[in-house]
């Protein structure tokens, strides 16, 4: 025996098995009746899309296990439309399948290397050319076209500079400042210590000026969530407690994290949660972050009463709110 | 001469006179494709982006990408005089009082998620079976290309109808370009046109939504198709399959019959999930304001990993010299997505520089029988899939009874130490099917059957392969590691000693395999039996 190792052979495209179509008549007969039958299934799911548009009511709601109350047009059209589609190609599949030839064929492929020949003469064209246009030689030209170039991408970028105003510290600015009342969203009602019990939780704004519209941006930025708990459970500073009243704690809502609203309040923990990436918040402790992503407590807004006995911000935020940005001045 | 000839050599001669295309179109219309289920996977992404060109068309007739705001008065009762931007209106417009623009929206909505699901799945095709080897590289990174631009065109179209939902959505977005040092707040007031949310957001990633962004797609796609085209498919190894070969059907008629039929069948599930599974039921979301959200928050599958990932980073922040730094925004949003995009673009190029592998290849890899490369999908998959499950921690909270925190705890070990352990066990199990298939070469398939010899004994009768399938399972080349250059006369390392070390070991792990069975080993052990 010799000490040659040989691989298995490769036995080559096994023989071509004839499916009972190729040869049987009637098999072939009853493949095309199949492949008729799906298209005109397909032509019914068609005329039947076209019924439900003109015959249905699309007010009309029925019940359906599963999907529950469904608007009763749009899942005839849906089904219609589904047929119609499906069928032409399930026939077509079905079609290729049983009728036409299923020889598979065999086709050469060539390496995509050209012959050493023409890479030579390639690359002495491309030089030859280049040459011609005297890059090599004009370095004065090469320079300056590098310039040129490196330069042009700069104006459709200068171009751009109009799409938005700069920010200037429009992201550390809030409508909040001293004095401004806290009111109900929705309802713009001003809100005394006696609207809330302890444990409730609301939504409030600053009050604006008369005649101010309230925009998104506002309300993005002004946003503030009013808790109430008993006072003996607040665990803060001698400073943050003189923040409160009687129990009354304000956050920003807008989260310290991604901004979204932090909206969750579980009353048992004193919790707040930002249902975006969890961040979790102890109300009790001045918003420390106890869970999550977030870095920083939500800022805390500074509570007082006006002479009226509603609820007044004893002054701004004293840091930006929301999330983080590169210019922002504060641990 | 039948009729239906006559026409055909009527048309054929129409075209050549005008274009003299006749032996071209002769050589395209027969080529030859292969047949596998698994190449229509990216069948599946070019179907479902025509139908997204089509639905995404129906919906542009009605959408107004406004965000004026307007008193809602349309035939959706719990929401009528809310005020609302014109986008969400006119979104509930087409859900409420088009006939059909529900099902659009529907039609619309999954045929992206079919989109993204089939371009992830049809990549891990590519990648397993390293389809993606010279002359192929191009054509990978045209696909990591649309991947890419398919995760933010998708992000986008959900963020148009400017519901509670994906205006949460958006406002995490401004986060992240919000997040980025020193140009950070410059970038999101051009952006937004000042503060978020503005009123110019919707209308400037409408035009990127409907035009920008598919006219690029448009133009990768037919790149990706004229490059498979021009390469010729990738075929599995089998017998009478060469590296020099193509073995499959001719376009004409088979697979113009099979690949249009299989367009309408996609089309046709897509619009069946459109009529009967409810998606993004925008009505019940209500419109955004930055003042409010709903629970359960959650982004499109595709954007899912990214959303795990923003959740479960560690809550780092640099505060200094007046500056501000979110690492727990950055890390996760910007740096370990651009590591991972990066990484999966240059994979071919460091595969063949470890291997030192140069050559064309169109016979695809049975995944078993390159352990190395499937070990580091399966790892990266795992690292997605436990990202992935994170950014849905709360629904997985509430539905298992689990504890978010118990959740994100696991999740954040989890995503260094289960990939590991997931390369460990695909190579052993590579290895492992490796080795089955030399016995099964060797020793034959088990058939089950006991026959008792005169003797008395009881043997399992081995059922010899068919010489296909002994092909098939030892066809594959077994290349041996490349050795380092040893040190230089003077016994120090040069730099490209370190380099080439650093390419030894690499490919040493690359190249570990079971000794592929031979004939000669079939012989000698059929010897041993008389």
């Amino acid at each position: 025996m010799s000490n040659e190792v040989t691989r298995f052979q490769d036995p080559g495209l096994p023989e071509h098995a004839h499916r009972k179509s190729d040869h049987d008549a009637i098999a072939a007969n009853r493949a095309e009746r199949q492949v008729a039958i799906l298209f005109l299934l397909s032509a019914v799911g068609t005329i039947g899309t076209i019924a439900s548009y003109i015959l249905i009511d699309s007010k009309k709601f029925i019940y359906l296990p599963i999907l529950g109350d469904t608007n009763a047009q749009q899942l005839a059209l849906g089904t219609g439309l589904a047929a119609s589609l499906f069928f032409i190609g399930i026939a077509a599949v079905h079609w290729a399948k049983t009728l036409m030839p299923d020889q598979e064929v065999i086709a050469e492929r060539h390496e995509f290397r050209s012959s050493d020949e023409d890479r030579a003469d390639f690359v002495t064209t491309v030089k030859e050319r280049a040459g011609a246009a005297g890059l090599g030689r004009r370095s004065l030209i090469k320079r300056t076209m590098g310039v040129a170039l490196g330069l042009i991408g700069l104006s459709p970028l200068v171009l751009l500079r109009d799409l938005g105003p700069l920010p200037k510290n429009d992201l550390s600015t809030t409508d909040w400042s001293a004095g401004v009342r806290l009111v109900t969203d929705p309802g713009d009602r001003p809100i005394k210590p006696s609207d809330l019990e302890v444990g409730a939780v609301a939504q409030v704004l600053p009050a604006l000026p008369q005649g101010t519209e309230r925009t998104l941006e506002n309300i993005g930025k002004d946003a503030v969530l009013l808790i109430r708990i008993r006072p003996e459970e607040f665990n803060l500073d001698a400073e943050r407690l003189s923040w409160t009243h009687d129990g009354i704690i304000a956050f920003s809502k807008i989260c310290s994290h991604m901004g979204c609203a932090v909206a969750l309040y579980e009353q048992q923990t004193k919790h707040l949660l930002c249902p975006c990436h969890q961040s979790t918040f102890d109300v009790t402790r001045a918003a420390k972050v106890i869970f999550g992503p977030a870095a920083r407590p939500l800022p805390q807004l500074a509570l007082t009463l006006d002479s009226e006995g509603y609820l007044v911000a004893k002054q701004g935020f004293t840091e930006p709110i929301g999330p983080s940005f590169w210019e922002r001045n504060s641990a | 001469m039948k009729k239906s000839e006559r026409v055909a050599g009527n048309v054929a001669s129409y075209i050549d006179d005008r274009t003299g295309a006749a032996g071209w179109a002769k050589k395209n219309l027969t080529k030859v494709f292969p047949d596998h289920w698994s190449f229509m996977l990216g069948e599946i992404a070019l179907y479902s982006f025509i139908i997204l060109l089509l639905s995404g068309t129906f919906l542009t007739f009605w959408f107004d990408p406004s965000q004026q705001e307007v008193i809602y008065n349309g035939t959706y009762a719990p929401l009528s005089h809310v005020s609302m931007s014109a986008s969400y209106a006119s979104t509930l417009h087409i859900s409420f009082d088009v006939r059909g623009g529900l099902l659009m929206r529907q039609i619309h909505h999954w045929a992206a998620l079919i989109f993204m699901a089939a371009i992830v799945v049809h990549l891990l095709r590519v990648f397993f079976t390293g389809a993606f080897r010279k002359p192929r590289e191009a054509n990978w990174l045209i696909g990591i290309g649309l991947l890419t631009l398919g995760i933010v065109e998708g992000f986008l179209g959900y963020s148009l109808p400017d519901d509670l939902l994906s205006g949460t959505g958006i406002r995490i977005a401004e986060a992240i370009i919000q997040a980025i040092p020193v140009v950070g707040s410059y970038l999101s007031f051009f952006a937004f046109g000042g503060a978020f949310p503005g009123h110019v957001f919707i209308p400037r990633i409408y035009i990127v939504h409907v035009l920008l962004l598919p006219g690029i797609f448009l133009a990768l796609i037919t790149v990706h198709l004229m490059l498979v085209w021009y390469q010729k498919h990738t075929q599995y190894p089998g017998p009478g399959r060469k590296e020099t070969n193509v073995v499959g059907y001719p376009l004409m008629p088979v697979y113009m019959a099979k690949a249009g039929g299989f367009f309408f069948i996609v089309f046709g599930v897509t619009a069946f999930l459109g009529a009967v599974a409810s998606i993004n039921p925008i009505w019940l979301y209500g419109p955004y304001t930055p003042g409010q959200i709903s629970a359960g928050s959650q982004p499109d599958w595709y954007m899912g990993w990214l959303d795990g990932l923003v959740r479960m980073a560690p809550p780092l922040e640099t505060h200094a010299f007046g500056h501000t730094i979110s690492w727990n925004i950055l890390i996760p949003g910007l740096i370990i997505p651009g590591i991972l995009f990066t990484g999966m673009a240059l994979y071919p190029f460091i595969e063949s520089w470890m291997s030192r592998d140069n050559r064309e290849h169109h016979l695809l890899d049975r995944p078993r029988n390159v352990p190395n490369r499937t070990a580091l999908g399966a790892m990266s998959l795992s690292f997605m899939i436990i990202s992935l499950a994170n950014g849905g921690n709360d629904i997985i909270a509430t539905h298992f009874h689990l504890t978010i925190n118990g959740i994100m705890w696991f999740t954040r070990f989890g995503l260094f130490i289960v990939p590991p352990i997931v390369f460990i066990i695909t190579k052993r199990i590579c290895l492992s099917l490796q080795r089955a298939d030399r016995e099964i070469v060797l020793h034959g398939r088990e058939t089950g059957r006991l026959v008792m010899t005169p003797e008395g004994e009881f043997l399992e009768v081995h059922e010899e392969l068919t010489p296909e399938k002994k092909w098939t399972l030892t066809q594959h080349e077994q290349p041996a590691a490349l050795t380092a250059p040893s040190e230089d006369a003077n016994g120090t390392r040069s730099k490209a000693g370190i380099k080439g070390k650093v390419r030894a070991r690499m490919s040493e792990a690359h190249v570990e395999q079971i000794t592929s069975p031979t004939a000669t080993e079939a012989h000698e052990l059929e010897g041993g039996h008389h």
